[in-house]
């Protein structure tokens, strides 16, 4: 539990770099490879996406503010099942909150916002970073990482919605053939495997433009 | 303090940890129940409303908005469905009637008749919605779900005083495909169905989502338009809505509304 503390409140360097690494540089679903299970299955739409980002946003945050300020107590045999309580009670919260402020949303979303409990992103960073680092920064770590995912999130949505339904947030862009206007939407885009190929060349945009990122072979 | 890796500890720091966490979530759940409560009833009967075309689908209605339509123009009932019987008017509180819990509910249902919608059990005392036009029905709206390709289908079906014609139906719950099946949500196919006959001339449910494109409703009207690379959703549309409309479902009911022309 060597806890590396700056000088309390301040917002130095290594606060700004927890906060704005995980957006691109280290994006936990282009870079680390997390939670793209629900960036397939919540990208059909614009709305959808945000709402699962704003999910995954607080609940890292809160997970992680959790964990951290609890590390010190923690036994390190039941340190994950832990965290595993601390994470599953804030998504239900959050499920719950959801079902009383945005209902039709939340039949939507069903099952995915349960899933956020293994979303591989809020559990590693709990384990990875808030087990052994400050209250304040771990919270900063939090949301860098939920607005990383929640920014690839709502690129895919963006693509998937507008090529999908000729929409972006629910407001007709691409007026459709069978509602008398001309596009014809890709029917694929609104299937998972959409989201597969959009997600595939974010990552290959970036790490082509930055490759420092690419693996050794 | 404590050794961190002590059994005792270790016990201790983990009921800690549930009773604080159980806490957090029960409180959460007591606190926002009576909202979700109010959210879903309000989805369901907004969709009941978009069923009889008293709001436009994708329309933000409001509980308030949907409490003064349902003031105005519909009156919630509750029939008997073993033998068709209208029950006892139960003024506003039929509302809150819940058919699915009722549906699981042992004591308040049955098991369903052998059918090929996939519903099991079916609840005694079934809801019908009655909108009203200058004092008189002017249409029913009834509640149809059955199996579909992922999960259960729910909807409403909304007939006109002849209980035969369709005036309009929406699926608010369904797990289909998104962009095959899915598009039973879709406001564009759920219009087509608009002005077609639930039976044929001997009143037998007949309505059928065909493959294909079915004529104008007034030369076809027992066929609807298939949804394209959605045949096993569109087959289990057919059986759900046939299901309710025959004698295990609402048969029995519209057959007597049918024949004394009133409630």
């Amino acid at each position: 539990m060597s806890a590396t503390t700056p000088a309390a409140g301040g917002f130095g360097r290594k606060e700004r770099a927890t906060l704005l690494e995980p957006l691109v540089a280290n994006n936990p679903i282009t870079v680390q490879m997390l939670g793209i299970c629900s960036a397939l299955a919540v990208t059909t739409r614009a709305d959808k996406a945000l709402v699962m980002g704003a999910g995954v946003i607080m609940v890292a945050m809160l997970a992680n503010l959790a964990v951290s300020l609890v590390r010190s107590y923690t036994p390190g045999s039941i340190r994950i099942i832990v965290q595993l309580a601390i994470i599953a009670s804030l998504v239900i919260v959050f499920d719950q909150v959801l079902k009383a402020t945005l209902y039709e949303l939340s039949l939507e979303l069903s099952v995915f916002v349960g899933l956020i409990i293994t979303n591989c992103i809020i559990m590693g960073r709990a384990e990875g970073f808030a087990m052994a680092n400050p209250p304040g920064l771990s919270v900063l770590d939090g949301l860098g990482n939920g607005l990383g995912y929640a920014i690839v999130l709502l690129l895919v949505a963006f693509v998937r919605e507008l090529f999908g339904a000729g929409k972006v947030f629910g407001f007709v862009i691409l007026p459709l053939a069978k509602d008398g206007g001309w596009y014809v939407p890709n029917g694929m885009m609104l299937l998972a495997p959409s989201a597969f190929f959009i997600i595939g060349g974010i990552i290959w945009a970036v790490r082509s433009a930055r490759p420092e990122l690419q693996e050794k072979e | 303090m404590p050794r961190l890796d002590s059994p005792r500890y270790t016990f201790f720091f983990a009921t800690v940890v549930c009773v604080v966490c159980a806490a957090l979530v029960s409180v959460a759940a007591v606190l926002l129940q009576p909202r979700q409560k109010a959210n879903a009833r309000l989805y369901m009967e907004k969709n009941v409303l978009v069923a009889a075309g008293l709001v436009k689908p994708g329309q933000d209605v409001g509980i308030r908005e949907v409490d003064r339509i349902f003031d105005e123009r519909v009156k919630a009932r509750l029939v008997d469905l073993t033998n068709g019987e209208l029950l006892p008017d139960g003024g506003q509180n039929v509302r809150d009637y819940d058919q699915r819990a009722a549906r699981n509910d042992p004591a308040a249902s049955r098991a369903a008749p052998a059918n090929d919608a996939g519903v099991k059990r079916l609840p005694r005392r079934g809801i019908v919605y009655f909108v009203m036009r200058e004092g008189k029905v002017d249409q029913l709206v009834i509640p149809v779900e059955g199996l579909g390709m992922w999960g259960t289908i729910y909807g409403f079906l909304a007939l006109d005083r002849d209980a035969n014609t369709v005036r309009g139906i929406t699926y608010y719950d369904h797990r289909e495909t998104p962009g095959l099946g899915g598009e039973i949500g879709n406001p564009a196919w759920q219009r087509i169905w608009r002005g077609r006959r639930g039976y044929d001339d001997q009143w037998n449910a007949r309505i059928t989502v065909i493959k294909g494109q079915a004529g104008p409703p007034e030369t076809d009207p027992l066929n609807v338009d298939g949804l394209s690379g959605a045949t096993i959703t569109s087959n289990a549309i057919t059986r759900l809505v046939r299901f309710w409309l025959s004698e295990g479902g609402y048969g029995q009911f519209l057959q007597r509304f049918r024949e004394r022309g009133t409630a």
